[in-house]
This record gives C-alpha cells, structure tokens and sequence, in this order.
C-alpha cells in the first residue's frame, strides 16, 4: 500500500502536470510544422522563380543595401530579445519591459521597412499580380513578415503580462517560447534573405 | 452598400430553382429544427452546453467527433447515392435526373466530406476516447486545444454542409486541381467553401496531431515504455507524425490557391509564369499521407480487437510497431504515383512505382500477423471481428489492384478510370470505415456504459459487406471497358448494366446503414440490459478496461503500474487489477470553458465571410480570434483540484455499486467499503 | 449518338462505317488492344495480377480458415494464449511479399522505360506527326507536316506509328485511346509525348479521361486507323473539301462548346501549336524559351 503511495509521489510529474514542459515540447513541435510550412513556400519559390512571365527579375527590383539594413533590425532584435531573456533569469522584471520593448521597436522596425519595399513594388506596376515569380516572392516574404507581426502582437500582450502579473510561471514559460518563436524567425529569414535576395541579385 | 455589408452575398446565391438542392436543403433544415426543437422541449440546452460543448474532457470531446462523423457519414452517403443512381439511369443518350454543374458538385461534396469530415473525426474521435486511456492519462496534454480543434473541425463541417443552400460546393473535385479551380475557370463561391473547410478543418487536425503526439510521448503511466504501448496507441503516434508533417503542407496548397484567387496572383493560373502541376505535387505530397492518417488508425483498431476477441496477444508486436513506421516513412516517397499520366521520365515513374509496392510489404506483414493471431486462439465472432475478417478479405484485393495501379504503364490505362474509383474505394472502406466500425462497436461501451446490440450490428455488417462488393466490383470491370471517372452521363449502353448493379450495391449499404441507426436505438432502449457494470465487458487486455464505463472523469484515481504490454490482462492474471490503494491523492483537471465554441463560431463566421467577399465581417471575425486568445491567455486558472476525498468518495461509490451487482473484483480487500443490503 | 457519328463518318468515308462494324462494339477496350502499346500494358496487368495472386489467394484462404478452425466454440483446436512470437513466420511473412515485389519492382523499372510515352516506336515507317490540344470541350489535332487539321476526330494510318505533341488550351485533360495506348496529361504552356501505333484498320473510341467541367462527359473522339491508300485519300478530301483553321475560326473553337461534332480544316497557319503553348509560358515575351517538357518543369 506504502508503496503505491510513494510511487505516486515521485511520479507526480507524470501525471501531466508538467504544463509547461508539455507547453514547451509542444511548442516545438509547432515550429517544427512551421518549418515544413516554409520549406513547402521555399520550394514553390524554387519552382517560380524564374517565372518572370515579361515582368521583372529579381535583379531588376531587389536592392541589396536596403534588405541588409532590414535584416539588421530583425537580427538586433533577436540579440536584445536575448538580454530581455537573460533579465528574465535575473528577476529584473522591468529590464525584461524595456528589452523587450526595443525588441519589439526593431521588429517592427523590420516590418515597416518590408511594408514600405511591397508599397514601393505596388506602385510601380510590380505587385505579386504580376508574375509568377513575384507571386512566389510576395507570398515567401510576406508570410515571414505574417510571422514577425504575430510575434509582435504576441510580444505587446507579454509586455503587459510582465508588467501585470509579474515574472510568474506561466509568464515566464511563455517569454521563452516567445524567445524560441523570435530566433526562429531570425533562421527562416536567413533563409529567405540568402536564397531571395542574394542569389536573386547575384 | 449592399455590397460592402454583404459582399457578393445576395439572395440570388439561394437556389430556389433547382429543387433537388432544395429538398435536400428544406430535409436539413427540418431535421436541424427538430433536433433544436427536441434539445429546447426537454430543456437540455443547459446540460448540453455544460457538459458537452464547453467541456475539455478528452472523452467527450471524442463522443462529439464521432457524432459529427456520423452525421457527416449520411450526407456524404446521400451524395454517393444520388451519383450512383444519376450513373444508372443516364446512358445512351438519356442524361439523368442530375445537370453537369450539381452531378459535378456531388462528387466534389461527397470526396471532400468522406475524407475529411467522416473519416478524420471518426478516427480522431476514437483517438481522443481511447487513448489517454490506454495510456494511462488523466487528460490529454493541451485539453483546451482539444476543444478548438473540435469546434474549428465541427464549424468546417457546417460550413460545407451550408454551402448546400446559400451558394453552392466546389464542382472542381475533392482534390481541386487548377487551373479547373482558378478563378478564371470557376468563379462561383464554391471552390472557396472548398478552400476554406479544408483550410479551417486541416488547421484542427494538426493542433490534434501535436496535442497527441505530446501525450502520448509525455503523459503515460509509470512503466508503460514506449515498447509496451498498446498497439493502437502505436498506430495513432505515427498517425500524428504523419498529421505533424503532412498538413502543414495541405495549408500551403490551399493559401496558394487561395491567394491566386483572391489577389489574383499565378501560383496555379496558366497564364503569368504560374505552374499547374505544383499544387499536383504539393496537394499529393499531404494527401498521400493523409491516406495512411485515415488507415493506420484502423489498423490499430484491427490489432486491437483481433488481439481481445482471439483472447490471445497480438502475434509480432514488434512486427507490428516496425510496419506502422515503414508505412509511414514510404508514404512521404510515393505521392507522385497519384499522376504517373503528367509525362515525367521513365526513371521518375518508376521510383515513384516501386517505392509504392514496397509499401504492400509491411501492409502485407500486418495482414499476416493479423492472421497469426487468430491462429492458436478462442475467435469470438462478435461484430467487431465480423468488420475485421470482412476487412482482412476485401483489403487484400483493394491491395492487389493498388500494386497493379503502381506500375506505371499499366497506370496509364487505368488511371482516371472507374477501376481507380473500385480501388480506392476498397482501400478505404474496408481499410479505414470498417476499422472505425469495428472500433465503434468496440468502444461504444466504454464512451456509454451501455454494450451495442449484437444482433443488429451482425445484420448491418452483412449489408455493407455484400452491398460495397455489388457497389465497388462492377466499377472494377467498368475499368477495363474504358470508362472514366466523374461521368455524369455516357453514351456506351454496355456499361449500364454495371451501373445498376452497383446502384443496388449502394441501395444494399443504405440497408446497412439503417440497421447501424436501429441499433443505436435498440441499444439505448436495452441500455439496461446491455450495461457494462464492470467496464471490461469483453475480457479486455489494455489499461482502458480497468476503468468503468464510461470512467470516470479523470479517468484513473491513481496512476496504474505497467509491467508489460497487454497491461490489463496482465495485471488480471497477477489479481492486482483492482487493488484499492491506501490513500487517493489531489488531483489537478483543467477546467470547462466556452472559448472553444466561440472560437470555432468565430472561425465558421470568418470562413463564410471569406467565400463571400464580406471583408469586415472578416477582419472582425480575426480580430475576434485574436482577442479571444489574449483573454485566455491572460487567465490563469485554467485548472482546479480535485480533493483527495472526493476522489475517495466516487471511487468507494463505484465498488458499492459493483458489489450490489454481484461483482466480486477486488471490492472484499477495501477497507472502507460499507456492507450493503 | 452513336449513330450520327458513324453517319456522319460514312458520308465523308463510307467503307470506315464498315470496318467499324468489329472493334466499336469493343466491350472491354483494355482486354482487346490494337496496338503494341495497348498489347504490352495489357500483358502487363495479367502478370502482375497473376503475381498478385500468389499471395492473395493464400491469405483470403488463410484467414476464412484460421477464423473458422480457431472459433471459440471449437474445444478441439489446441490455444495458445501467450504463443505471439515465431522468428520463422515472421522471416516468411516478412520475405515473400519482399520477394514478390522484388519481382515486381524488376518488371516497373523495365516496362516503364521499354514504355514511356517519350520512346519512339521502332518501326520501318516514318511516324506520322499529330499536335494534340485540349480545348474547353473538344480535342484539337493538328498535323503539322500535312497542313490540316480536326476536330473531335483522330484519322491516323494505320500500321505507321503517330508520334503525338500534347498541350492543352484551356484546363487539365487526360488524351487516352484505351484501345492504342496509355493516356498522357494535356497541359497548358507544357508539352507531354505520347507514341502509338494502331495495328489494323478500325474505329476507336478516344476520351478525355480527366475531368475538366460542364463539358467534361462530351469531350470524347473518334479515332479511325485506315490503310495508307485510305488515309492519303482522307488527306487529300479534307484539303479540298473544308475550310481553313483561320485566325477567327480557332478563335471561335476557343469558346467554351460541349458535344462538338468532328470537323475538319484544310489549312492550319504554320506554328499553331507553338503559339498555343507560347501563350501559357512561363517566361511568355522571352522568345528564345524552347519548349519546355515536364522533365524541365519540375
């Protein structure tokens, strides 16, 4: 009897109330699909992107200084992302605010600057109506950039729980899938930037 | 103004002059109405809505799935019906009862429905009853998802089924090749309700498909390795390996589509640098996995029962385990055999052809196993065995034709044709719906308490045997005359004869059909005498049976112990199987809540208002989501618990009831069981 | 139906109304091929069928037999409830069917290259060259090196192999002669091969096998194989008997039309074809873009 008692104790873990490491294998798992999302969108580019059908290449539209300069912001955001993670570990529950905060300023900084390249690319007859090509490009970059604003979203909502509720459990738990979402951003950009933007131009 | 508030909805979108759509749609409506009408006379909308559709009770959850399978099943039967008699009667120049633009709309319905709305809830039904029980979890790992994606597959579904009377289904097919479904060559709404149900309904099945696979890898009881998993279990875990990595896929297919005809963009179109043949493979690239999601499933159910029923472990679990897997790897490296006919090389096809025979391999080794089984054991002809040897048969010649299918040349004449049709009709029927069957019959108990009627479950297993062999095997024949797919009438009066012969086929499942429904009914007015008191009413061999039927709501009051696989009949023979511990403890159970309902209603508003171009109904409808979610999220206390005391007290009342019926179980060695009268 | 397009068929041929007479009451087209094509994908399904069989029958054996003999009520077979492992069954059950597909992965890696619908037919004869073009519904065939063409009706001679270029102006179509051959896909913007040869005189029945819309069921042809003598004669009427394929007749074939008789044109502007597939290219403005077949659109 005594020992059926015990073994419960020491296996209250498997009970399922481990939420938060369900929520965080969980959690990967979900990027994991992500990822088959984006390879799926990459390879549609691969089979489109020369598809020009009369209208620009990429060389023709894509302009190199500008994405780098996008891509700084995201990539800085991801290294202040880190410092508002490591502040979390500290406890210092209004430095994970502010890091948070200008994390959340480059992102959108990020998005703005992609915003404004598809405005640009509109108006000069270039929009992803065009080709079947700019269908893929729109359609690629613009469903990393549906990423980063939801992460964005996301990130607002979670300033407000760090400042509302505090540095609790939950809370935590969600800063660092939050954490795990923005890196992985970061990597599928990498990606587009390398195979949309550098081999487009090169 | 109209159309900013109502979009290209306008009552010319209703069908009043077709009045075949609208009986079928004035039948909907009135059965609808009768069962609003019934749930308000006997003042049950309180109970529904706090016991079954706001709860995250992975058992109830599952009974729903399966109620809107079977829902789902009739009308997708219906169409069926209505095709094989429009094929019956419209040859040699007569064109039947059905024009092209509604025949064309039935197929698509009935491909897309059957699918996805009949076979993915039924499994996924069965899946969320079963297995954290067999696992031997309170709940699953995300309880409250398990509620979205209920009602996010549920509000698909109604999205399909209102497509009937305000505008009209997709007549480009369950698969929805473009160009076909472009804009240019379908611009109704109906390719977008296509769209859409899929799109919704797709995105529920994979949070399932994460939601288990976590479970199952992280929520078993002590001792249960992954090498002593029940074997349906096995199954279900590489289902949602396949779910995980298949539909994200499935997602993309339709946002492209749907982008090109929403934006106008040529992923798709001929014109414009868009390429047809990627949706080919990026549809087949899911949809052949999709196939093994809905099969492997049943395949479980199969070991499952064939394993009780013989009273004799399953031969070559092991065997087993490795095949599941074989079968899923391959179905990743064959998608491309669903269009051998587009013209790549030699090379191409022949890898796609041989890497589809492989697969009869490990199908084949389950065959065998399943057979060695029964071999040196006590066969039970219950009507779950009845649905497992009729399977066993008939998925042999599906599987034969499927190998004749895979060689490419000889594809070349069969494809499209009716002799494709028979084949994968008689892969999934007998190799997923029979399975389901099976597992309903099997499990019934368990959701209900109460066993199905033997009698008439034998009578509608006979019925859908011999009427799908009259339904199916002329079209085999019909293959080899030359006749395609998707006829909605034809001139050759030699391939009548066929047609009227699986007409009555289907005539001879409807039979079937209607004894699944009396048995239902005579099952509930027998209730009493069909009671499963003890909650193993078939000398069952997995954790599920040492619990009640149906369990109680956080399933086991204290996690059971597993030293090998068939745990159950293990710990029956050990006489451990109802030992009462000492002391219960806390336990943590999520708590009930409507924001599933809402989401999956906000989700239907937000597919209806796509189709139809009302694009603030849309914002406010994502807007809705999102604000939802972030209400959620700010609310902690999702769960509660449940006191060791009350725990005690549901348990002791359990065996007092048990032991007034007699039941001697392990009730002598509880102490605190009262002496009763 | 039928009967118009045999009518109609005598009018312009009378002895084809004859020939007709044996092979269009074909019931079962797959088991009673006029071509080698046809012969050898028939031959084929028997083999692997027959392979098929040799485990198929077993198992359906095995399974009423074992269910049968180890029934619950039969006291006599002996049970085993623990028996659920022999490293010996699992080797055979595990290596037959590896064998048998062993066998027949040998026979798909050979029969698809020996027939592929890119490989030329050996012959002594110089194919004769048909463009294909799937319309909204009815099929369009071109013969470029003769300069005529038709509609909804396929004449080829017969004994020579045809050596046909597909594409599709509108949908997807599937081109299948069940009686010839194995069909191949009609896209637009792409081109797909397909070789056949029929080996006699006859009438067959051709079709689109893949669904295309409203005019799906009706987008079927007449294909008529006729001797060399007959078939020059057929060339030589149809130049002097009909009406050219202009500019605006083939803008009028590419209104949407369902159950279109067969027609004939006397003269094709040279090129049709390419420029039907130019319109769809990917890269439509680029000139120099060749062709492009599926093994460089994938």
């Amino acid at each position: 009897m005594t020992t059926l008692a015990h073994a419960q104790d020491s296996l209250s873990h498997h009970d399922g109330h481990d939420p938060i490491g369900n929520a965080t294998f969980g959690f990967w798992l979900y990027l994991m699909t992500d990822c088959i999302l984006f390879a799926s969108i990459f390879a549609t580019y691969a089979v489109l992107g020369h598809n020009f059908a009369g209208g620009p290449s990429g060389h023709e539209i894509f302009d190199l200084q500008y994405v780098f300069a996008e891509t700084m912001f995201l990539l800085f955001s991801s290294t202040t992302n880190g410092i508002a993670m490591l502040a979390m570990y500290r406890n210092a529950r209004s430095q994970v605010v502010n890091w948070l905060t200008v994390t959340a300023l480059l992102g959108l900084g990020f998005i703005v600057m992609e915003v404004n390249e598809f405005m640009h690319l509109i108006q000069e007859g270039n929009g992803p109506d065009r080709s079947g090509f700019l269908s893929a490009f729109f359609t690629l970059v613009g469903t990393h950039g549906a990423h980063v604003s939801v992460g964005l979203l996301w990130m607002l909502v979670l300033i407000f729980q760090v400042m509302g509720k505090g540095l609790t459990a939950p809370v935590r738990s969600r800063l660092m899938r939050l954490s795990l979402f923005w890196h992985f951003l970061d990597l599928i950009w990498i990606g587009v930037f390398t195979v949309v933007y550098l081999m487009g131009v090169l | 103004m109209n159309e900013t508030l109502f979009g290209k909805l306008t009552l010319s979108a209703i069908p009043y002059d077709n009045p075949i759509v609208m009986g079928a749609v004035a039948g909907a409506t009135a059965l609808t109405l009768l069962l609003l009408g019934m749930i308000t006379y006997f003042g049950k909308w309180r109970y529904l809505w706090t016991e079954w559709f706001t709860s995250v009770d992975h058992k109830k959850i599952g009974v729903m799935y399966i109620i809107l399978a079977l829902i789902m099943l009739l009308r997708g039967f219906a169409d069926a019906f209505m095709m094989r008699l429009q094929q019956a009667i419209a040859a040699g120049g007569a064109l039947g009862y059905l024009p092209p633009y509604h025949y064309d709309q039935i197929f698509s319905a009935h491909g897309t429905i059957m699918i996805i709305f009949v076979a993915m809830p039924f499994f996924i039904g069965l899946m969320n009853l079963v297995v954290p029980l067999q696992i031997g979890a309170r709940d699953v790992a995300y309880p409250f998802l398990n509620s979205v994606s209920f009602w996010l597959t549920a509000s698909s579904a109604a999205l399909v089924m209102i497509s009937l009377g305000i505008g009209d289904f997709s007549h480009a097919g369950w698969s929805g090749y473009p160009p076909l479904s472009e804009k240019q060559f379908s611009p109704g709404p109906g390719v977008d309700y296509w769209i859409w149900s899929l799109q919704l309904g797709g995105i529920g099945t994979l949070m399932t498909g994460i939601n288990f696979f976590v479970t199952i890898l992280r929520m078993r009881t002590p001792g249960m390795t992954l090498m002593k998993l029940p074997v349906f279990t096995w199954t279900i875990l590489v289902t949602n390996v396949l779910i995980m990595l298949s539909f994200p896929v499935l997602t993309v297919a339709l946002a492209l589509l749907t982008l090109d005809r929403y934006l106008g963009m040529h992923f798709f179109t001929n014109d414009l640098g868009g390429n047809q043949m990627m949706f080919l493979n990026l549809f087949w690239i899911w949809g052949h996995p999709e196939v093994y999601i809905v099969i492997l499933p049943a395949f479980g159910m199969f070991s499952e029962v064939v394993s009780t029923f013989s009273g004799k472990r399953l031969f070559g679990y092991h065997s087993m385990v490795y095949a599941s897997v074989a079968i899923a790897v391959l179905s990743f490296v064959v998608w491309l055999h669903h269009f051998f006919t587009m013209g790549a090389g030699a090379n191409v096809n022949a890898f796609f052809g041989i890497a589809t025979m492989v697969i009869a391999v490990p199908t084949g080794v389950k065959v065998f196993n399943w057979l060695f089984t029964m071999y040196k054991g006590r066969l039970e002809f219950t009507t779950p065995v009845l649905w497992t040897l009729g399977f066993i048969i008939t998925f042999c010649i599906g599987g034969m034709t499927g190998v004749l299918l895979s060689v490419p040349p000889a594809d070349f004449v069969l494809h499209n044709s009716e002799f494709l049709v028979a084949h994968f009709h008689n892969m999934l029927i007998p190799g997923a719906l029979f399975g389901y069957f099976a597992g309903y019959a099997f499990w019934f108990p368990k959701a209900v308490g109460f066993r199905l009627d033997e009698k008439w479950g034998k009578r509608a297993f006979w019925a859908w045997l011999v009427g799908f062999y009259l339904a199916f095997m002329p079209l085999y024949a019909l293959g080899f005359m030359g006749m395609p797919r998707r006829l909605v009438h034809y001139d050759n009066p030699a391939w009548q004869p066929y047609l009227l012969v699986a007409a009555l086929g289907t005539v001879v499942i409807l039979v079937g059909i209607f004894c699944q429904i009396i048995q239902l009914v005579v099952s509930i007015r027998n209730r009493a005498a069909l009671r499963d008191l003890t909650g193993d009413p078939w000398n069952g061999r997995t954790l599920e049976w040492s619990v009640s039927s149906p369990p109680p709501f956080y399933n086991f009051a204290h996690l059971p112990k597993v030293q090998t696989l068939d745990a159950f009949a293990d710990m029956k023979e050990r006489g451990v199987a109802y030992e009462v511990p000492a002391s219960y403890q806390d336990i943590h159970m999520p708590k009930n809540t409507g924001v599933g309902v809402f989401l999956g209603g906000i989700a239907f508003a937000f597919g209806f208002a796509m189709v139809w171009h009302i694009w603030w109904l849309s914002l406010a409808a994502a807007g809705g989501v999102v604000a939802a979610l972030i209400v959620r999220a700010w609310d902690d206390s999702v769960d509660y618990i449940l006191p060791a005391q009350e725990v005690a007290r549901m348990e002791r009342e359990r065996r007092q009831l048990l032991a007034a019926h007699g039941h001697q179980s392990s009730a002598s060695t509880d102490p605190h069981l009262a002496p009763q009268g | 139906m039928k009967h118009i397009v045999l009518k109609g068929l005598f009018v312009l041929w009378p002895e084809w109304a004859l020939a007709c007479d044996g092979d269009c009451g074909s019931k079962w087209a797959l088991l009673n091929p006029r071509g080698p094509i046809a012969a050898h994908e028939k031959g084929l399904i028997i083999t692997a069928f027959a392979l098929m069989l040799l485990v198929v029958v077993p198992v359906i054996f095995m399974t009423i037999a074992f269910a049968w003999k180890y029934r619950a009520s039969n006291n006599d077979a002996s049970y085993a409830p623990k028996w659920d492992n022999s490293t010996k069954i699992e080797a055979v059950v595990w290596t037959v069917p590896a064998v048998i597909v062993a066998i027949l992965a040998a026979l798909v890696w050979k029969s698809s290259h020996e027939l592929s619908p890119y490989r030329p037919i050996a012959s002594a004869a110089k194919p004769v060259q048909v463009e294909v073009v799937s319309m909204n519904w009815k099929w369009l065939f071109i013969y470029p090196d003769l300069g005529i063409a038709s509609v909804n009706r396929l004449v080829i001679p017969a004994g020579v192999p045809v050596s046909f270029r597909i594409t599709s102006d509108a949908v997807m179509s599937s081109f299948f002669i069940p009686q010839l051959g194995g069909q191949i896909y009609a896209m637009a913007g792409m081109q797909t091969r397909l070789q056949l040869v029929a080996d006699q005189p006859g009438s067959y029945q051709g079709l689109n096998t893949q669904f295309s819309g409203d005019g799906f069921a009706g987008m079927h042809f007449e294909t008529v194989a006729a001797s060399n003598q007959d078939f020059d004669a057929w060339v030589a009427q149809v130049r002097h008997s009909s009406m050219p394929l202009s500019e605006d007749a083939f803008k009028a074939l590419e209104i949407p039309s369902e159950n279109v008789p067969p027609r004939y044109f006397s003269s094709v502007e040279p090129q049709l074809f390419e420029r039907i597939m130019q319109k769809y290219l990917p890269n439509a403005d680029a000139t120099r873009s060749g062709h492009r077949g599926m093994h460089s659109a994938m």
